[in-house]
């Protein structure tokens, strides 16, 4: 049983790095957004398994959830200020 | 799009950072000494709530979370400060908006059990803010432009709530003779809980408040031209 717990703690430990690796590496701002809300959820598997419910708790409805969905609202923005930008070039003399 | 130096400066920065923090987490590691873990621990029965998190939170730490909630209030006033909100999603198809109806009710029920579990099991003002923020990120997302918040007026008075309650009871114990945020005996779960109550809705709120992502001003005058 402490064997299987084992694999299971190292299988997590090494999905959090390459999730945590491939969302700073991704270029698009959503895909990253999505990979950290992926190792937030994780992570609050990790609390769990330290038995630290009361951080895995916030680790998941703070860190995963609310973060997350701030900062695919950002990402939305950022997305549609960019394309509004390219679309009208008579404009960026102005704004930059 | 980067300045050449800031692609050779930002990574060395960060490394810097990093071995400071390496070098401080070993320092604490590996230095003998007493812990404030046992020190707490021993003395929770005293906190007026049961569970161990929460009376290092709100009695031995108060000072910290009290900190921690006048943050999320400067970061909402930046948020505040940066313009217009974003446009309103489009109103929820019935199925989604059927669900949204089951959600939003669930969770404002989960915040109040969250908060009252919260003295003697994980739980707490940050949780239960958090499931009250989602409800109104969930009405957000179903094309409610204002996420389901008050006026003007109220949400500036719900949004600073938390820190103001949490002051005016130190204070007041202050000048009863106590000091900041020092409970009286038997009268400390009872404070908790007030204050967790009025940090739970501030929180709540800000987190909505956030995800709305401008000032509210023109949030209402957008309702009502609609």
């Amino acid at each position: 049983m402490s064997e299987l717990l084992l694999l299971f703690d190292l299988l997590l430990t090494v999905t959090l790095l390459v999730l945590a690796t491939a969302a700073i590496m991704s270029r698009e701002p959503r895909r990253a957004v999505i990979l950290y809300i992926a190792f937030g959820l994780l992570l609050a598997l990790v609390w769990a398994r330290l038995r630290a419910p009361d951080l895995a708790l916030a680790e998941a409805a703070i860190g995963a959830g609310l973060s997350g969905a701030l900062m695919l609202a950002a990402a939305r923005r950022a997305t549609a200020a960019k394309r509004q930008h390219a679309s009208q070039p008579g404009t960026k003399g102005e704004t930059s | 799009m980067t300045p050449a130096w800031a692609k050779v400066l930002i990574p060395i920065v960060l490394i810097a950072i990093g071995a400071v923090l390496v070098w401080a987490f070993s320092l604490a590691a590996l230095e003998g000494g007493d812990r404030l873990a046992l020190i707490a621990l021993e003395r929770v029965p005293e906190s007026g709530v049961s569970n161990p998190i929460t009376s290092v939170l709100l009695n031995f730490r108060a000072y910290d979370t009290l900190l921690e909630v006048a943050v999320l209030l400067t970061a909402l006033l930046g948020i505040w400060s940066l313009g217009p909100a974003a446009p309103a999603f489009q109103p929820a198809s019935p199925i989604l908006g059927g669900m949204i109806a089951w959600v939003v009710p669930l969770l404002i029920l989960s915040t109040g059990y969250m908060l009252w579990a919260g003295g003697h099991a994980p739980g707490g003002a940050f949780q239960a803010g958090a499931l009250l923020g989602a409800a109104g990120v969930t009405l957000a997302l179903g094309g409610d432009a204002s996420a389901g918040l008050p006026g003007e007026t109220r949400l500036r008075f719900l949004s600073v709530l938390g820190v103001l309650v949490f002051t005016a009871v130190g204070v007041i114990l202050m000048a009863l003779g106590y000091g900041f945020l020092t409970y009286p005996e038997g009268y400390a779960k009872w404070l908790i809980i007030f204050i967790e109550t009025a940090a739970t809705l501030s929180i709540g709120v800000t987190l909505a408040a956030a995800y709305l992502g401008g000032e509210p001003r023109d949030e209402r005058t957008s309702r009502s031209a609609t």
